[in-house]
């Protein structure tokens, strides 16, 4: 689905961050990314969203849409979102004023439009709503407060899958999903993750932490260090990292 | 956030009617001020007020407290009144000059019998003259009245008389003094004792001769216990030279009437160098005259080169309550200076302000309002709002809130925030599949969207359209 070779980016006029990430992942497939602090992990998921503060300055993103392979790298980041992208915010961001419900059926009608889907009335995306909060445990009366304004930190990241939800993406970013969630709101959120990703589309998890990955199960676990993966390997390399931390590989190199 | 070079958003009421008009001599004096009243054939009282209002007005200095930089006005160098010929009997549409209807529908107000619009009645001011009303029978049936100033000084004297003058006096301010001795039509509103108006009324204000300062003027009388809904909208051709509007709009509301003025202000704002545009001077004011009374102003500033405008209430009878709802968008290099003035005087009156400004490129977009609570004002309410947002780096935003307390059971409340379209917000949207300009309209809807929830549907649907229009190619 995805093929990222030999990526390379930075901020502009800043360090290089990302140098020189390969990676591919398949439908189906869930990947973890994890690493120390400054890694570079919240920069690779933005920057295959196609966040404009970051520049590439080598290498490929190939994407496939509809078995053929596209530069990735050639679009603009709505369009990437278009194309069935989706970055799920470590911090979502604020919109005061915009109810979640315009917000969010804006932004579906906008991806249908796109994908050459018939774009939904707003009675028909209630409706089309209604088992989505249902799966996040969400009150309907969420729909009518201002886009994240307000919000408690799981309200955010339940939000931000509440999105997911909608937006039925081929690969999904989730840009550290489980930080600042407490234990009940975390098994929500990952329901959620669960109950979306089939085996036609992907999950890419950014993670500090192990719990997460207990929820989400990954099929791979890579480690990035200092804007490289050194290291991937099956679940169990998570649960090696959670004892060991990652001196013993970051050392090695 | 890069800014980039911006391209003018395209103004589609830039057009000018070719029309035969008849113009008095360009300058001002007694003898013009005395020749527009005999052309509109007006009784003497009116005539005298009129020249009391000019001898006054050369005794005053023009304005200069306002954060604004406003060029010399030649007022030597003016038509003060300039009129299409045809001017036909206002008892038929059928005499109107077809080129003047053409020139309404071109701007989305039809006037003829079959297409105008429906629910609302329409009062067309062409330059300096009402050129046709709709709706009037049906508004008659109820009781409203709702003509051209200038009828009504001829059918209603006495209600004209008896309120005309009475919110704004000609001694209020330099434009308002200038109004009084020039003014040459506008729309009356009178709506009867516990009627609730039947449908929205409306004027819709053009400027098309050139070298022309329109001075019209609106007076709304709400008797006990009615309500009336009106709105105004403004356009006037592209022109490399400023033109100047300087309007009075006095609004009187009795016991326990309710108006709501709506306002949305699309004058040509000059070209993206500044070049042309209207200056609009303009002095808006109701008294809430009666207990329980009420009266909300709702304002979208989209246009003009420089506005100066600060619709207030006076909230003279008990329990009345005062509204200021406005978004004001400046962008190229427009000015504005506006806000509001609120003076609570009965008991337990109560005033809301909700402004929100937004300026882009080159402009500077200042609020300025006055809460002022009198000693005999116990129990006064007021909560102000004053929002900023700056879209790009070269803009500027400013607040200037005077408030003037006499009455110590009084609540004042006061608050302000400037805020950018961040970086974040902007990617937060993009990534939901949103383009640009799809994601700036959102952030700036959300943003208005207090003001928005308070203009009728129809308005509210064109002033987020009129905002997106001139935010276009804003954000590069």
């Amino acid at each position: 689905m995805i093929e990222i070779k030999n990526l390379h980016a930075k901020v502009e006029d800043g360090d290089e961050i990302l140098r020189g990430i390969n990676l591919s992942i398949k439908p189906g497939e869930v990947h973890a990314i994890m690493g120390p602090n400054g890694s570079g992990k919240s920069t690779l998921a933005k920057v295959i969203a196609g966040h404009p503060a970051f520049e590439v300055t080598e290498g490929t993103i190939q994407y496939d849409v509809n078995n053929k392979l596209t530069d990735l790298l050639e679009f603009e980041a709505f369009e990437r979102a278009q194309k069935g992208i989706f970055l799920g915010f470590q911090y979502p961001v604020e919109i005061p004023g915009v109810s979640n419900f315009s917000f969010l059926h804006e932004s579906f009608n906008e991806v249908c439009k796109a994908q050459g889907v018939n774009e939904t009335t707003a009675e028909e995306f209630r409706e089309f709503l209604k088992p989505k909060l249902d799966l996040l445990e969400m009150n309907a009366s969420f729909l009518d407060r201002p886009v994240n304004t307000g919000f408690s930190g799981g309200e955010k990241k339940k939000n931000e899958i509440l999105q997911m939800a909608v937006l039925n993406p081929r690969l999904s970013l989730l840009d550290e999903t489980d930080s600042g969630l407490d234990i009940d709101a975390l098994k929500i959120v990952s329901k959620g993750v669960n109950a979306i990703k089939n085996k036609y589309n992907a999950v890419l998890l950014v993670t500090h932490y192990q719990r997460l990955l207990d929820y989400i199960v990954p099929d791979y676990v890579h480690v990035l260090s200092n804007g490289q993966i050194i290291k991937s390997g099956g679940k169990e390399l998570a649960l090696e990292l959670e004892e060991k931390g990652y001196d013993w590989l970051t050392k090695v190199q | 956030m890069s800014q980039s070079d911006l391209q003018g958003s395209e103004y589609k009421y830039g057009f000018y009617t070719d029309i035969e008009t008849e113009e008095f001599p360009k300058g001002l004096n007694e003898d013009i001020v005395r020749r527009i009243s005999a052309k509109k054939e007006e009784p003497e009282w009116l005539l005298e007020y009129r020249l009391k209002a000019f001898r006054h007005w050369q005794t005053m200095t023009h304005p200069d407290w306002a954060k604004l930089d406003i060029p010399a006005i030649d007022f030597e160098d003016l038509y003060y009144y300039s009129a299409p010929k045809k001017k036909p009997e206002l008892s038929s549409l059928d005499e109107v000059d077809p080129e003047l209807l053409a020139t309404f529908e071109k701007l989305g107000i039809p006037l003829g019998e079959q297409k105008r619009i429906s629910g609302v009645a329409v009062d067309a001011v062409f330059d300096s003259v009402s050129v046709a009303t709709t709706y009037k029978e049906d508004l008659e049936k109820v009781g409203v009245i709702f003509c051209s100033i200038s009828e009504a000084v001829k059918e209603y004297p006495d209600l004209v008389k008896k309120y005309l003058g009475t919110v704004v006096p000609y001694t209020d301010n330099f434009y308002a003094a200038l109004n009084c001795a020039v003014f040459s039509d506008g729309s009356f509103v009178y709506i009867p004792k516990g009627v609730t108006c039947p449908m929205d009324l409306s004027t819709y204000f053009r400027i098309n001769a050139k070298e022309t300062g329109q001075f019209e003027r609106t007076l709304v009388v709400a008797d006990e216990g009615s309500f009336v809904n009106y709105l105004e909208g403004c356009t006037a051709p592209q022109r490399d030279e400023n033109q100047l509007h300087a309007a009075i709009v006095e609004l009187v509301a009795l016991d326990d009437a309710t108006i709501r003025y709506s306002t949305v202000q699309n004058w040509y704002a000059g070209d993206k160098n500044g070049k042309g545009g209207i200056y609009n001077f303009v002095t808006k004011r109701g008294n809430c005259l009666g207990k329980n009374s009420n009266i909300s102003w709702t304002q979208v500033e989209a246009g003009s080169a420089i506005t100066w405008k600060y619709p207030g209430c006076n909230l003279i009878g008990d329990n009345s309550q005062g509204s200021f709802y406005s978004v004001a968008l400046t962008n190229h290099k427009m000015q504005a200076d506006t806000g509001t003035k609120m003076v609570h005087i009965g008991k337990n009156t109560k005033s809301t302000i909700i402004s929100k400004g937004i300026s882009a490129e080159e402009s500077e977009n200042n609020y300025r309002g006055l809460v002022k609570v009198m000693p005999s004002a116990d129990g006064a309410k007021n909560y102000s709002q004053c929002d900023s947002m700056l879209v790009g780096a070269a803009c500027s935003a400013n607040t200037f809130p005077y408030i003037d307390v006499k009455n110590n059971t009084a609540t004042v409340e006061h608050e302000a925030s400037t805020t950018k379209i961040s970086e974040d917000q902007l990617f937060y949207l993009q990534s939901r599949g949103m383009d640009m300009e799809k994601c700036i309209s959102m952030i700036v809807n959300g943003f208005c969207s207090q003001v928005f929830k308070e203009l009728p549907l129809e308005f509210s649907v064109e002033a987020v359209k009129l905002l997106e229009l001139k935010l276009e190619n804003s954000i590069g």
